[in-house]
């Protein structure tokens, strides 16, 4: 096979691996921003924080799913606690909830610098994910197991939000809330509860992801507005609330940066917003997105 | 289209001159209610009861006839006053605790779920075992929304919105149903099929509170009518009497043209 084409091969599969992760990152932001347009400036804390979780679950326990699992259960109650405390409050204020999450994330990055310092950590992956495939059209003809094992958890956090979005009762709750809240109020649902639920699975989400984000890079101070500012882009760009929109958001950001990086490195960055540019300005609502 | 809706209960039905004593015992009784908008009072000490014969509430735009409803339904907070269901207080009880005691809310201009296709709509509302009214009834009472299952809330008709406005409060097998406005914007013949409904849930021993500006309506529904005037109870009457008083007609709705009763089969109208 030509250089040429395996290199492009390579740049794809790299890009759709990075867009897993992207997806995965989003996915908690697709709830609570896109759909319930909580504006949470924290979700990149919270995903930070949910991977240093992860560091220190994986040291206590050496077992990578526990790390995983404990990662979103602790997130997931860490955003329950800033839903009820904060943020609930001040419902329909986007301003508010911008500043507030905003000061939640300098607090949230201070306290992890102090307690694990500026060093860089990584976690290793499970046994069944670790090492390399062979895959014959790529670079060197191996590919990182991980990395690809990333893609099969991404298919399985977005298959999971979609049944539970559309086949459960919880999910009708939560797009019914989101239509008309105090309908759904009238018709006996305990609203508050719903939208608790919804915060607490998207800030577990951002740990979990920050888990798997962990093990497939590394974790470092300051690594927060990266990612936030990631799954703002792929929610804009798919489409506020839109799970296949989230998809689409991150195969076109995690395509773009690898693709960016490989042919144009100075501009890698720089497509990547001309594109988000381009998309809003002839679908201001997003790709897949309902206009407001 | 204006098939008998409601398979009759079981038994003889009663006629409204002898009603069963339970018909008279007050279902919802509201007492001195106050609700203000900021400065503005928008309810002044609302006195009301409602007991399982249906009760009409009507007068003219922005008297408070929503509001009331929002109050009963807690959607709004009451300044003062008392409401009770069955002798249970309700003022300072959430929205969803007072739904589930046993009102089931059908609001202005049907607020049906524009994510939620027919069928969520009555899943997510119906609860599983127990009596009452299940999705196979629903789809019996209104065979044009099974029909439309699959189609999203906002992609029906209005009569068809409000099929399903009346159907999601339904399936919380309420004591008490509270609708507003329910006949507006809707064909006649619609119309004259939701009477039906109406009628046979008030046999079923629904208590009905609904809300009208169509007097036609109104009267054909209920034989008790309550009139608002600026967010107090102007004036309680029965429908004979009323439709038959072009003054007081004149006086509290403001309409001083003939009034005809829809209780006779109309003359075929297109349908929604
Ligand atoms: N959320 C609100 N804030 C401030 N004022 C309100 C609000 N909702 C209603 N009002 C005012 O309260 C008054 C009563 O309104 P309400 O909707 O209860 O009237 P209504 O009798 O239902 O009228 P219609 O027949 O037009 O539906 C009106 O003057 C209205 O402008
Ligand atoms: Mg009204």
């Amino acid at each position: 096979m030509p250089k040429a084409l395996v290199d492009l091969l390579t740049v794809v599969l790299n890009g759709v691996t990075l867009a897993a992760l992207y997806f995965v990152v989003a996915s908690g932001f697709t709830l609570i921003f896109g759909l319930m347009r909580t504006t949470n400036m924290a979700h990149g804390s919270l995903y930070m924080l949910g991977a240093y979780v992860g560091v220190s679950a994986y040291d206590a326990t050496g077992n990578w799913l526990a790390a995983l699992v404990i990662g979103f259960a602790a997130l997931a109650v860490v955003g329950g606690a800033i839903h009820l405390g904060l943020l609930s409050r001040m419902a329909g204020q986007d301003l508010r909830q911008a500043l507030v999450t905003i000061g939640l994330s300098i607090i949230i990055g201070d306290l992890l610098l102090a307690k694990y310092g500026g060093l860089t950590y990584q976690i290793a992956p499970p046994a069944f994910a670790a090492g390399s495939v062979a895959i014959p059209f790529v670079v060197n003809g191996t590919y990182s197991a991980y990395r690809l094992f990333m893609i099969g958890a991404a298919v399985a956090v977005y298959g999971s939000l979609w049944l539970v979005l559309n086949r459960t009762r919880i999910g009708w709750y939560i797009r019914a809330g989101i239509d008309d809240r105090d309908m759904l109020s009238a018709l006996g649902v305990n609203v508050s509860r719903v939208f608790l639920f919804v915060f607490a699975l998207g800030a577990g989400l951002a740990g979990l992801s920050g888990v798997i984000g962990a093990t497939a890079l590394s974790i470092s101070p300051s690594e927060d507005g990266r990612y936030l500012l990631s799954s703002l882009v792929v929610v804009i760009v798919g489409g506020m609330g839109s799970l296949e929109g989230a998809v689409i958001g991150a195969l076109i950001i995690g395509l773009s940066e690898q693709i960016g990086l490989f042919y144009a490195p100075t501009y890698s960055i720089f497509i990547t917003f001309v594109i988000m540019a381009a998309v809003l300005a002839i679908r201001p609502q997003g790709l897949l997105g309902r206009p407001a | 289209m204006a098939e008998p809706l409601i398979p009759r209960p079981d038994g003889p039905a009663e006629s409204a001159d002898h009603p069963e004593p339970a018909a008279t015992a007050p279902v919802l009784e509201i007492s001195g209610l106050d609700v203000r908008y900021g400065q503005s009072h928008v309810l002044q000490g609302v006195d009301l009861i409602v007991n399982r014969r249906p009760l009409s509430l009507i007068g003219r735009n922005g008297m408070g006839k929503s509001t009331l409803c929002n109050a009963i339904t807690g959607l709004v907070p009451a300044f003062g006053g008392s409401v009770k269901l069955h002798g249970h207080e309700l003022v300072g009880l959430k929205p969803h605790e007072i739904a589930r005691s046993g009102i089931g809310y059908v609001p202005q201009g049907r607020r049906v779920f524009a994510s939620l296709s027919v069928e969520e709509h009555l899943r997510m509302v119906a609860r599983r075992g127990g009596g009452g009214w299940t999705i196979k009834k629903i789809y019996e009472l209104f065979p044009s929304l099974q029909a439309r299952r699959r189609n999203g809330g906002t992609q029906l008709s209005g009569g068809e919105q409000q099929m399903l406005a009346i159907a999601r409060a339904l399936l919380l097998n309420p004591r008490l149903l509270i609708m507003d406005e329910p006949s507006e914007g809707l064909a006649p013949i619609v119309v004259e099929h939701m009477i039906g409904t109406l009628h046979n849930l008030a046999r079923e021993g629904v208590a009905l509170l609904l809300v009208e500006q169509n007097l036609g309506v109104a009267t054909s529904v209920s034989e008790r009518i309550a009139i608002m005037v600026t967010g107090t109870i102007a004036l309680e009457t029965t429908s004979a009497e009323l439709a038959s008083d072009e003054a007081t007609q004149r006086r509290y709705l403001g309409v001083s043209t003939h009034i005809e009763r829809i209780d006779t089969p109309a003359a075929p109208a297109p349908s929604t």
